[in-house]
């Protein structure tokens, strides 16, 4: 194990959780929220020439999920720096 | 010079590229042949990746279901990109630490149980069959319409092209073909479809083509397709019509099954280090996103073309009212039309003897048309330049032979890791070991030709089944392994069976023993057996949880691996094991 003791190497899975569990929300609530869950009230609004329940669900969910992995890299890579850990 | 030639041409040149590529990447051990020595760049991974996962299924038939589909069409484009993230963020990095060949290696070792290990290798092979199979399907498709050769003989130089480089350079060759078939594949999906944007739009960005205006003055192009869809008795095309909870469990399903598929997951283990295993899952999605993203796009536009090739151009009256094609004639029908009616993908059967065809969602329907050849009829429907029709075919079958190759890894690595080394003959050294591996590989290959020359009708009804499966039995397997250090091997080994059979019963129930009764009414809460795989995982979670509880403590030193794969540092010296 490479940490000091012990409480900082629970302190690292906590923050990962929290990191993870964050992002998982946005995650959930871009694709099953606003592209299943709330579609047909999303979809009274215009967007670009698209209906928005329409465009989340075809479009604007994917780009999310793209951003979603592209900020957890760079949390996890500043979390590993903090408790020294990085490879 | 006509298509044909010209097919036969790109087509050619990609299959030398292939063969070229293999030679240059041979794999001397087992190293490079299961995981390519763990020395491939994140960027590079991401490709492959993207390729590995972009199966015929996504180049043919995807833009082809949204198009017939429209908005229930969502199920698809976020299950199967929405699925990378929780790889990404949940398994990911943990198995790269973990740092050994397979998914089966993970689960036996973090179960402590050789009975872990079996049923994860017997769900990995099963999957991985399943999968294949429809891949050589496609590699058949494309060459008996674009060569005009025999389905047969499609297949067979398909095998022999994937035999060359995957037996030979094993998961090193895979990984550089792959990159090369990503290339390939997503510029034969994009060319069509930027021309047919702009040919339509104006705009050559089909992300945002088909949020546009029409070049023609008829209107926003979504309106005008759900007007059209609606006359023709198709319902909207924006609006959904499966249930909320069914289309909910589908998209669950196929996210969480994404995340479980074997040969993806063990993309995962060529990166040097659990950093680059994160950032190349972020590639992975930017690359699987430009085709994802444009599918939609190119669903609406050949909507629109095909209904108004058939039926006859929209106008638009001096009020603003509009007059909706009343069908055209057959004797003058476009080439396309005549082409892929000899393949029995379309059918025109003149009903009220007028002599025009007609399409529609009703009664005064005369049309039958497949939705697999969207995609490749499209530069015909659009009428564009003969390359770009030749490009197609090879994108296609750069798509098939991708995924055919990446699964066939995962068959040849569970029968000579995971059965051979690590269960029945542990003393096999590593020569005899890489024998075996492309000795499976070589078997492999064979049997998915076989499945793609004499497809089993059930093929497209197990493509629910090889989800599911993921779903209800390795994804919650590892999950479990990764986040919970109380799970014991007989709670995980309990649960993965009981989602297992769970789930395969219910979908061979209504899929195979009564599918006269595969309808909503009779689906458990109306969910469908494509959507019951998410149900599968609960009750694995939950049988899993339940059974830990009551059995024994988790052995200290499987406790301490846990606690490893949780931190990157360290990640090369996991290696040498």
């Amino acid at each position: 194990m490479s940490f000091e003791n012990k409480e900082q190497a629970e302190g690292y899975w906590k923050e990962n959780l929290k990191i993870m569990l964050k992002l998982l929300v946005v995650w959930f609530v871009v694709s099953y929220g606003c592209g299943i869950l709330f579609i047909d009230q999303l979809n009274e609004i215009t967007f670009m020439g698209f209906k928005l329940g329409f465009w989340f669900a075809q479009q604007g969910a994917m780009y999310v999920f793209i951003a979603l992995i592209f900020i957890y890299v760079k949390q996890m890579n500043n979390l590993d720096k903090k408790y020294n850990v990085e490879e | 010079m006509d298509v044909q030639t010209l097919t036969y041409i790109i087509v050619g040149l990609t299959f030398a590229m292939y063969i070229g590529i293999a030679i240059w990447a041979r794999a001397g051990s087992t190293k490079e042949f299961y995981v390519a020595g763990g020395g491939v760049p994140p960027v590079m991974n991401g490709m492959a990746t993207a390729a590995d996962w972009m199966s015929a299924a996504s180049f043919i038939s995807l833009a082809g279901i949204v198009s017939f589909t429209g908005s229930d069409g969502l199920v698809y484009l976020l299950g199967w990109t929405g699925g990378y993230v929780l790889l990404a963020l949940c398994m990911v990095p943990y198995l790269r630490k973990f740092g050994k060949f397979t998914v089966p290696d993970f689960i036996g070792d973090r179960y402590y149980s050789d009975t872990a290990r079996i049923v994860a290798v017997v769900c990995a092979i099963f999957i991985c069959f399943t999968y294949i199979a429809g891949q050589m399907r496609g590699v058949g498709v494309v060459f008996s319409r674009f060569l005009e050769v025999e389905i047969e003989t499609g297949v067979v130089i398909g095998m022999a092209v994937v035999f060359f480089y995957a037996v030979l350079g094993g998961m090193k060759g895979i990984t550089y073909t792959q990159v090369a078939q990503y290339c390939v594949l997503i510029f034969a999906f994009m060319v069509p479809a930027i021309f047919i944007s702009v040919m339509m739009t104006g705009n050559p960005i089909p992300q945002i083509g088909f949020g546009s205006e029409m070049v023609d003055g008829s209107g926003y192009l979504l309106a005008k397709l759900d007007g059209l869809s609606e006359e023709l008795g198709f319902g909207a095309y924006t609006e959904g019509r499966k249930s909320t909870l069914d289309v909910f469990c589908i998209t669950g399903a196929l996210m969480i099954g994404t995340a479980g598929l074997p040969h993806v997951i063990v993309r995962f283990f060529t990166v040097p280090k659990v950093k680059d295993s994160r950032i190349s899952a972020g590639w992975t999605l930017v690359f699987i996103g430009i085709m994802y993203t444009t599918i939609p796009a190119l669903s609406s536009f050949a909507r629109v073309n095909m209904i108004e090739t058939i039926n006859g151009p929209t106008v638009q009256m001096q009020d603003g009212s509009k007059v909706y094609g009343q069908g055209t004639s057959y004797a003058d029908a476009p080439s396309w039309i005549k082409n892929w009616e000899k393949t029995g993908l379309i059918t025109f059967d003149d009903k009220n003897g007028d002599g025009k065809m007609f399409y529609s969602g009703d009664e005064r329907n005369e049309m039958k048309i497949d939705r697999d050849i969207m995609v490749l009829a499209n530069p015909e429907i659009a009428d564009l330049p003969a390359w770009v029709i030749a490009l197609v075919a090879a994108g296609g079958l750069a798509a098939a032979l991708s995924t055919s190759a990446g699964l066939l890894l995962v068959i040849s690595t569970s029968v000579s890791h995971d059965l051979m080394k690590k269960t029945l003959r542990p003393d096999i050294s590593d020569k005899q070991e890489l024998m075996w591996a492309r000795g499976a590989a070589a078997v492999g290959i064979v049997l998915a030709g076989i499945l793609g020359i004499y497809p089993p009708d059930f093929v497209a009804a197990v493509v629910a089944f090889a989800f599911g499966l993921a779903a209800s039995s390795l994804f919650p397997a590892i999950i479990m392994g990764i986040f919970s250090k109380k799970m014991n091997k007989e709670g995980a080994v309990a649960g993965m069976i009981v989602g297992l059979v769970f789930t395969a019963a219910y979908i061979i129930y209504f899929k195979f023993v009564n599918p006269a009764a595969n309808s909503p009414d009779n689906w458990f809460l109306g969910i469908s057996p494509e959507g019951i795989g998410t149900i599968g995982m609960l009750v694995n979670f939950g049988t899993a949880f339940a059974v830990s509880k009551v059995t024994g403590d988790v052995p200290q030193d499987v406790v301490d691996m846990v606690d490893s794969i949780r931190v990157p540092k360290g990640a090369g010296e996991a290696h040498d094991h």
